[in-house]
């Protein structure tokens, strides 16, 4: 009698382990880090895109309105999906669209501006692509969302129509 | 004193190498300990992709500013989550992974205590 107890605990422990690992088959394999709460700006000095000068982040992002903080690269690809929605974005009154050129040649990025038009305010420059793991970047093109210097949504990966909706529903 | 001019000089230069050599050292073993997130399977060490490269550099500025090795793994936590760390913390997510083995090894040692007891009786 006791045996078949152990054997009845041993059977449901083994169909346990089993659910889990097939549950797990379904799980994509990709990481994504998850953004769920509301994050402070990062303080940390950009060199101005084409410049020598350098500017604190905290100076940048001081006003009351809203801001995209875009990360780009002439080399990349997406982001030249994204540049028309970019475009469309710095039409809007409230918000202002603050570039980082992340690990990219000054010439290449200004033909890049030349060909597909500049919707940035501002231009920051992140050559060796440490400015963006200080904002928790990891690739480009990804966005961040800012407000009263919080960063409230972010977004991985290419602006495309839906999550420009969602970006004019926020500032609006 | 040229021989002692010498001497110091190879004695300095010997001793900035085994102070590099440290350095290097703590820096390859936090990469190591880094997943990259986007060549999902390699650590930061292995990885060539762009993000791990600039994770590398910023590390190195990181020690150097004089930051100790967790408060590298926690600023790196904070902003990626934990998934970046190959060695989870213990906490209420991974209480599972960590007890499981042991669970594990007790039920095993169960079984076989049994198996015995069987043969005895």
């Amino acid at each position: 009698m006791k045996i078949s107890v152990f054997r009845i605990f041993l059977i449901s422990l083994f169909i346990i382990i089993f659910l889990i690992f097939y549950k797990g088959l379904n799980n994509t394999n990709i990481y994504t880090p998850n953004f769920n709460s509301e994050k402070n700006i990062p303080y940390i000095e950009n060199e101005i895109f084409n410049t020598n000068n350098k500017i604190n982040s905290k100076e940048i992002f001081k006003g009351n309105k809203f801001y995209l903080m875009n990360i780009w690269a002439s080399w990349c690809i997406p982001c030249r999906d994204e540049h028309p929605f970019l475009m469309k974005l710095s039409l809007l009154k409230n918000i202002e669209i603050i570039g980082l050129n992340y690990k990219d040649k000054n010439k290449n990025a200004k033909n890049f501006l030349k060909e597909l038009k500049n919707p940035y305010k501002l231009i920051l420059s992140d050559r060796d692509g440490t400015n963006a793991i200080e904002w928790g970047a990891y690739g480009v093109p990804e966005s961040f969302i800012i407000h009263n210097k919080k960063i409230i949504k972010k977004v991985i990966g290419p602006i495309d129509q839906d999550t420009f909706l969602q970006i004019k529903k926020i500032v609006e | 004193m040229k021989i002692f001019k010498i001497t110091l000089i190879i004695f300095f230069i010997i001793n900035f190498n085994l102070l590099n050599a440290e350095e290097k050292d703590l820096q390859n073993k936090i990469s190591k300990n880094l997943r990259c997130l986007i060549c999902q399977g390699q650590s930061v060490y292995d990885s060539d992709s762009e993000f791990a490269n600039s994770l590398k550099i910023a590390i190195k500025q990181k020690l150097e500013e004089g930051q100790s090795e967790k408060q590298i793994y926690d600023y790196l936590k904070d902003k990626y989550g934990e998934w970046i760390l190959y060695d989870p913390e213990f906490n209420k997510n991974t209480y599972f992974l960590w007890l499981l083995p042991l669970f594990l090894f007790l039920i095993g040692g169960r079984i076989i205590f049994k198996l015995f007891n069987i043969k005895k009786n």
